[in-house]
This record gives C-alpha cells, sequence and structure tokens, in this order.
C-alpha cells in the first residue's frame, strides 16, 4: 500500500487573526504555526495502512513556504517515509494549488492519495476533489471511515444527518474527516528517524489565481451585549427580551 | 453572459431549504446581471414536480435529470451534469449550497472546468460586470473579499445567510436526459444517525452544552429544551465535550467542527475558547449561561445570565414551552 498524503502548514487553531497593514494577509508577530489538524487524520490513516500492511511507502507532499519543511518533519516523525517541498508562497486560491500538486503527483504511482479535508487557514475545502477531477481519480470526500479489500474501497462519509456510504475502486483519492482515526504524537524516536530521512526540495511557480484577493478584514467586534441577570430568576426577562427585542422566539 | 446556474439539491426526493435558498441567491445575482436563472436538479421518480417549485423563488429554467440511480446523490453523475450545462450555455455565475452535497460537487465542477471557486459565501455584488464575493477565513476569524478574474464564478453560499424569497420566475421544467460516462465512485446507502436530529449547520437554533454540562447524562436538559423551542432547534457541542467522548463530532461547532449561522444560539456551560467562538459568532442571536460572570462568552453573548445552569435551562425550556404555547 502506497499513499500520498499532501498537508499544509496553518496557523494553530488558538491563534488570534489580526490582518497586516496591507489588509490581505496576517500579521506574522505571535503566530504559531502547525500542521493542519484534518492533515494529521489522514496521515494517521496512511501510516497505519502500511503497518498493516507491512509494507509500502508514505509520501507526504507540502506546498508552501520554506518553512512547510519543519511540518513535514513533523509528518516524517509521525512515521511517513519520505518528504517532497513544493516550495512557493503559497495561494488563498485553491485551483492553481491543485494544479501545482497535481502536476506533481501526475508522474507517481499510488494506491491512496490522502488529504486533510479542508485547511482551518483559507478553508477552503476544494483542493482534494479538484486534484481528484484533474487527475481523472475516484474521490470521496469528508470520510470518517475506511475499509480497504485488494482494490475495493469502502469509504464512509459524513453528511447531515449521517453517512453516506460510498464505494470505489483504487488507487482513489480520499479526504479525511475528524473521527477517521485518532492520530499519534511523533515520539522520541521517531523525530530522531525523521532527521535522516529524505526531503526534497522543488521549486515550483503557482499560476495566477483565478480569484484576486481584494481585502482581508477582521469581523466588525460584537456589540456590547448585556447580562439580563443571575439565576433561574432571570429567565423570564431573557425570553421576553428574545420574543420582543430580538424577535427570534 | 449574465445568466446564473444554480444546482438545486435533492434530498430524501424533496427540495429543501438549501435549494431555496440557493435559487433565491441566483436569482439575486441574475436580477443584477440582468440575465436567467437556470436551475439543474438530479433525483429518482418525480423530482420534476419537486423542483417545478423553485420557480416560485426565481427560477426561469429548470433542468431536470431523473433516474432511479440518482435517488442518492451520485458525485460524479452530478459533476457531469453541472459541467455540460455551463459549457452549453454561457453562464456568469454558477451557484452550489454549502451543505455536504454542494462542498463535495462544486469543487469537482471547479476542477473539471478549470474554474475558480469561493466556498461557505456570505455575500455577492456585481460591479462592473465582475463579481466579488465575501467569505470567511480562518473559521471566520478573517472575512475576505475576492473578485472573479473570469466567467463562470463559481461558489457555494453558507445557509442561513440568503433567505429563500418568494420572487416568481418564468418556472419552465424540463427533462434532460441522462448522464453519459463513468461513475467513477457509487454512494450505495445512506445510514442515518442514531439520534435523528437537524444538523447543526442547518437549524434556525442551536443549543451547545460545553464541559460546564459535568456529566454527558445531563444533556437530557439541553434535549428538553431543543424539543421547547420546536422542529428548528437542535443540539451542539464545544470541542471539550466532543474531545472527552460526550458528544458525537457531528455537534462539535468551532474551529475543528462546524461554522453556524442560526438565527439564535445558546451556549449553555461554554466558557468560549477563541476556536469555539470562530465558529458562532455569526450567529444572529446568542445567549450565553455560564456559572462565570468572567467566561469569554459573554464578550460575544448579546443576551447573558449568570449562574447555575442546572436551574436556569429547566426554568428556561419551561417558559419558552409558556410562551410558545400563549403564541
Amino acid at each position: 500500500m502506497n499513499t500520498i498524503v499532501c498537508i499544509k502548514r496553518v496557523p494553530d487553531s488558538a491563534t488570534r487573526v489580526k490582518v497586516d497593514s496591507d489588509r490581505t494577509g496576517l500579521d506574522p508577530a505571535g503566530v504559531k504555526y502547525t500542521l493542519n489538524p484534518y492533515d494529521e487524520f489522514a496521515l494517521e490513516e496512511a501510516i497505519r495502512r502500511k503497518e498493516a500492511a507491512g509494507a509500502g511507502t508514505v509520501t507526504v507532499i507540502g506546498l508552501g513556504p520554506a518553512a512547510t519543511s519543519e511540518t513535514l518533519r513533523s509528518a516524517l516523525a509521525m512515521g511517513a517515509d519520505e518528504a517532497v517541498l513544493l516550495s512557493c508562497e503559497g495561494s488563498h486560491d485553491g485551483l492553481p494549488v491543485a494544479r501545482a500538486l497535481a502536476a506533481e503527483i501526475a508522474g507517481r504511482e499510488f494506491d491512496l492519495l490522502l488529504f486533510g479535508k479542508q485547511a482551518i487557514d483559507d478553508d477552503n475545502m476544494q483542493v482534494p476533489q479538484m486534484v481528484a477531477e484533474m487527475l481523472g481519480l475516484p474521490c470521496a470526500s469528508v470520510v470518517v471511515g475506511l475499509e480497504i479489500s485488494g482494490r475495493d474501497a469502502v469509504a464512509k462519509r459524513e453528511v447531515e444527518g449521517g453517512h453516506e456510504i460510498v464505494e470505489f475502486t483504487l488507487p482513489a483519492v480520499v479526504s479525511a474527516q475528524k473521527g477517521l482515526n485518532e492520530p499519534r504524537l511523533p515520539n522520541l524516536k521517531g523525530i530522531m528517524a525523521a532527521k535522516k530521512k529524505p526531503l526534497e526540495e522543488k521549486d515550483v511557480t503557482l499560476e495566477a489565481p483565478s480569484l484576486e484577493l481584494v481585502e482581508l478584514e477582521e469581523p466588525p467586534a460584537p456589540a456590547a451585549g448585556r447580562i439580563v441577570g443571575e439565576g433561574a430568576g432571570a429567565v423570564p426577562e431573557l425570553v421576553a427580551a428574545l420574543r420582543q427585542e430580538a424577535k427570534v422566539l | 453572459m449574465a445568466d446564473v446556474l444554480a444546482f438545486a439539491e435533492i434530498r430524501d426526493g424533496q427540495v429543501g431549504k438549501a435549494a431555496r435558498e440557493t435559487v433565491s441567491a441566483a436569482r439575486t445575482l441574475a436580477n443584477d446581471l440582468g440575465g436567467a436563472v437556470h436551475v439543474v436538479a438530479l433525483g429518482g421518480a418525480g423530482t420534476a414536480g419537486a423542483a417545478g417549485g423553485l420557480g416560485e423563488f426565481g427560477a426561469d429554467r429548470i433542468m431536470v435529470a431523473e433516474d432511479a440511480a440518482y435517488e442518492l446523490y451520485q458525485p460524479d453523475a452530478a459533476t457531469a451534469a453541472v459541467v455540460s450545462t455551463v459549457k452549453s450555455g454561457e453562464y456568469a455565475a454558477v451557484l452550489f449550497p454549502a451543505s455536504a452535497q454542494g462542498k463535495d460537487l462544486a469543487p469537482r465542477v471547479a476542477g473539471r472546468l478549470g474554474s475558480g471557486l469561493a466556498t461557505e459565501v456570505t455575500a455577492v455584488a456585481t460591479e462592473g460586470g465582475s463579481i466579488t464575493v465575501k467569505r470567511p477565513m480562518y473559521a471566520g476569524k478573517a472575512i475576505a473579499t475576492l473578485r472573479f478574474a473570469a466567467a463562470p464564478a463559481l461558489m457555494t453560499v453558507r445557509a442561513n445567510v440568503f433567505p429563500a424569497e418568494e420572487r416568481p420566475g418564468a418556472g419552465a421544467v424540463e427533462q434532460v436526459p441522462g448522464i453519459e460516462g463513468a461513475s467513477r465512485v457509487r454512494v450505495t446507502g445512506f445510514e442515518a444517525s442514531e439520534r435523528d436530529q437537524l444538523d447543526v449547520t442547518e437549524a434556525s437554533v442551536v443549543v451547545a452544552g460545553g464541559r460546564g454540562m459535568q456529566d454527558p447524562e445531563n444533556w437530557t436538559l439541553l434535549e428538553d429544551l431543543v424539543e421547547a423551542l420546536g422542529d428548528e432547534a437542535t443540539l451542539g457541542a464545544s470541542r471539550a465535550v466532543v474531545d472527552a467522548g460526550w458528544r458525537p463530532h457531528a455537534e462539535q461547532v468551532g474551529q475543528t467542527g462546524k461554522t453556524v449561522s442560526p438565527n439564535l444560539y445558546f451556549a449553555v456551560g461554554i466558557s468560549g475558547a477563541i476556536q469555539h467562538l470562530a465558529g458562532m459568532r455569526t450567529a444572529k442571536v446568542i445567549v450565553a449561561i455560564n456559572r462565570d460572570a468572567d467566561a469569554p462568552i459573554f464578550n460575544v453573548a448579546d443576551y447573558g445570565v449568570v449562574g447555575d445552569l442546572f436551574e436556569i435551562v429547566p426554568a428556561l425550556a419551561e417558559e419558552v414551552r409558556r410562551v410558545r404555547q400563549d403564541g
């Protein structure tokens, strides 16, 4: 079982977002970066499948600035075998990113191409399906369960009110949702071993974005609310306010 | 190049809020551009009748592919249907709902057409023929304004943001032939969740519980409040209680869960970690119930009640029932 996992370096979910002076990006001061949380599920799935099969390789591909190599190193520490950095500035737009990833992946042989279902920075949630279309591969998105037997796969995909059962054959693209597995933490042995694993760096040039980022702004601060009161005694006033003032009941 | 295409989501043979909101958003955009609204729908027998009702929400031309094979959402058939429709017309924009179907489908269509896609769009505007949109990034901690470089402008529109308005269009229904091309994936079944409840992204009222609930068994209190609030209400949860295994991930609101924009959001025993606030701050009205008067959740709440939730929540359910009965 050979798998490729595409990962992204993103600001940690505890980051307080501050827009930079150009109003098109984040002010990097104080931002802590991490492996995109959904990519952890994708990576864990790849490593488990390799361990279960006792054979195969797990290749991680990260597209982004040079510092992405740190994130790739942590993926190697979790148990991936080799890493590729597609070095570029990255983009707010999914289409050029998907094109660059598809171009890199097109020449590779693999059984499973895994992604996190979305990156928690731009929240585009589009690159996995786009890459699948560009490569002409079956694709299941937002997957919380995956059974593979031979070349046949059955995925459980999270939808409103339940799960869809999706059947396809390998090679295929799967995007991982929380719940697929319980990702491991890298241990010291893994961290040491990761230093010796191959990490190839390639410069890539992204196509022009299909969407121009005109402006990034912080959402308006919430209007000051009010404490209606304390304890159960405040309930009638709360309900009256919800009905008469806010008109939502 | 002024027409707008809308993908009408059919679920369980029904046209729901997602389809009506998408068509309404398409109507608004088409009016700005001076074009017509076309609709594509795929479903089993009876879909033409169900989708025909979208004429009342502004659809001029409704193209329906009816086939028993489409009773469940089939991604490849839907992709082929939308792509071939886009290629046969001159569309300025293609709109999808930001639902499980729409979020799966729109990137497939974008990838095949090589067109740009903006997801979870919360506002659409036109200026000099070009289309700009607003969409949240960083789970709503920032709002991006994006301008499409070329047509068609593909987008998924966030639930509860574009209201379904009755503005009749021509509403002409036509059956289109089955979709050619092999399916790479087959959706073969649907497993309903154990609890039959509205998804947290779809509900107009959300009652979310956090660690302050103390024990998963105490959720009966929140279930009772949901019941009192009616059919449009559902349960939500903080990451802490999902990670603790008290509640399913499907209920999680926040940056690694779902982003919701209901009319009314109750945060019960939720302190208000930044990653939770990111997922619910666009709710129209936020009510916080917490023992700690200094909890950050009170900074975003429109109304707060400080105190013991185990006393407040049952009293609230009772009062809601009383006023709803009185009308």
